[in-house]
């Protein structure tokens, strides 16, 4: 009994920070845009601007939710869940230190991968269902993205399988004790986080979404929570992508001195404000380029990575 | 545990029937992807979970979403769903039924008669699937491999799409260019 107590609770303030931090995001990645752009951002409600997000959501909640009527009721109101239901289902398997973590699972790369590939159907049907040609075209170009991002992102984790011998993830977080797989799989980290960015559809690879041609992509018909949900979905994503970085190439809680969560949160927002950064900074590429480069570039690296490093591991055992 | 295993078994039969008695081809292919997922639960359930998250990205995450790509791509949309209700009519469903009843009490009759098999789920680890793949089944494995290359050149073969010629000046270069490419195949 009190086990399940214990995960219980912790599965509530688990939810209860992400979607906290998630819904913050939105406030850090505007002063962090303005701050590179040299203006201020938000800088009225509350100290620093903080309270921008309180604003921004209260004015969320108050607006009409417009079902088009030309629009597939039911898939058109079930979509926008499914992204946030499959990233926050991927925090189940997270180690944020040692003994704050839901499952541990045998398989818990593979239960990541999994939920990754589950969040596809969001875009899919949400652009499906707004019987848009814009959302349509979205939806298409966004299915083809996440489905050819998806086959690199497992092809470069496969590398540090070899090394740690394992899927669980608390096994690859201690298999990093005496270096980072940072330092072994350098190509495979940044092959991870490419594929991490297309995944997320952040930009620059927010094609499926891209507002200068397609309105706003798969969403342009949802508004008030539904848009929402696509937007914290969003942002929860890019919290999964960099705990997971952390996870498997940065050593996770692993540290000196401070406690694990510390570390663990510490690293993290590197990545998040890294994933900020990229936006502030680079231009989104054409569709047809993005293909090409995965398939054509992403693809042979990642093969040629895990055949070295399967040779490696051969040699040294 | 068993009581999980009795009701995914009882989402995947549910889900299956509304695949198959669905009009509109979308909503069929979400009610799929509930069973397949219900599905992979049975193989965690099992003890087998490297089986179950494989079902799960590569049919409902893979799969699933290229099925669905092609019908959105193919627009069928309340045409398709009334030409489906048409066809899909009671009359239609005796004759299978009554096939598919009996063949159903048959099974009944096996499977009360042979007494039940005990629920007990032995885990597999990915490591022992790894290791009966490429001993016991490595013949499997190759010709996979085979066929899978076969079919990644075929796909490669029709995808092959004419090259842009921006001027017609530079349109007999590519011509000859490409007659001399044939000739090399040949």
């Amino acid at each position: 009994m009190n086990e399940i107590l214990k995960y219980t609770l912790m599965i509530v303030i688990l939810l209860f920070t992400l979607t906290t931090i998630a819904a913050w995001l939105i406030w850090l990645e505007r002063r962090m845009l303005a701050l590179w752009q040299d203006r201020y951002g938000p800088n009225r409600a509350g100290p620093f601007g903080l309270f921008i997000v309180a604003a921004d959501t209260i004015k969320l909640f108050f607006k009409e939710d417009w079902i088009p009527p030309f629009a597939e009721k039911a898939v058109f109101v079930f979509a926008p869940a499914i992204v946030a239901a499959a990233v926050l289902l991927s925090f189940v398997v997270v180690p944020f230190a040692p003994d704050i973590l839901v499952a541990d699972l045998d398989v818990g790369l593979l239960f990541f991968l999994a939920m990754s590939s589950l969040g596809v159907y969001s875009i899919v049907l949400g652009g499906w269902a707004s019987n848009n040609k814009y959302s349509l075209l979205g939806a298409l170009r966004g299915a083809s993205q996440m489905i050819s991002y998806e086959v690199f992102m497992g092809l470069s984790l496969m590398g540090v399988v070899m090394l740690s011998g394992s899927f669980r993830l608390t096994d690859i977080v201690m298999a990093q004790k005496d270096y980072w797989f940072v330092v072994t799989q350098p190509v495979a980290f940044v092959l991870f986080l490419t594929a991490g960015i297309a995944e997320t559809h952040r930009l620059p690879f927010d094609i499926p979404e891209a507002e200068s041609e397609l309105v706003a992509g798969f969403h342009s018909e949802y508004s008030g929570m539904k848009f929402g949900m696509f937007f914290i979905g969003e942002y929860l994503g890019i919290i999964l992508i960099s705990a997971m970085v952390v996870t498997i190439f940065f050593g996770g809680w692993l540290g000196p001195f401070l406690p694990p969560i510390v570390w663990f949160t510490l690293k993290t927002f590197v990545f998040i404000i890294f994933f900020i950064l990229l936006r502030a900074s680079l231009p989104r590429p054409r569709y047809d380029q993005l293909m090409e480069y995965g398939w054509k570039i992403i693809l042979p690296i990642a093969l040629l990575n895990l055949l070295v490093t399967g040779g490696f591991t051969l040699l040294k055992a | 545990m068993e009581i999980a295993f009795y009701i995914a078994g009882t989402v995947a039969v549910v889900a299956t029937l509304m695949v198959i008695t669905r009009h509109n081809p979308v909503h069929a292919l979400l009610y799929l992807n509930v069973s397949l997922m219900a599905h992979a639960m049975l193989f965690y359930l099992l003890g087998a979970s490297f089986a179950a998250l494989l079902e799960i990205i590569i049919y409902a995450g893979a799969i699933m979403v290229l099925f669905i790509f092609v019908v959105m791509l193919l627009n069928l949309g309340k045409e398709t769903a009334e030409q489906e209700r048409k066809w899909l009519k009671a009359k239609v469903w005796i004759g299978p039924s009554a096939l598919s009843a009996i063949l159903f009490a048959e099974f009944l009759a096996l499977v009360l008669s042979s007494g039940q098999a005990a629920y007990s789920p032995a885990v597999v680890s990915p490591r022992e699937v790894a290791i009966s793949l490429f001993r016991e089944y490595l013949i499997g494995v190759e010709l996979a491999a085979m066929l899978l290359m076969a079919a990644v050149v075929g796909a490669a073969h029709i995808g092959r799409h004419k090259r842009l010629v921006l001027h017609r000046f530079l349109k007999e270069e590519v011509e000859k260019e490409e007659e001399k490419h044939e000739e090399m195949v040949l």
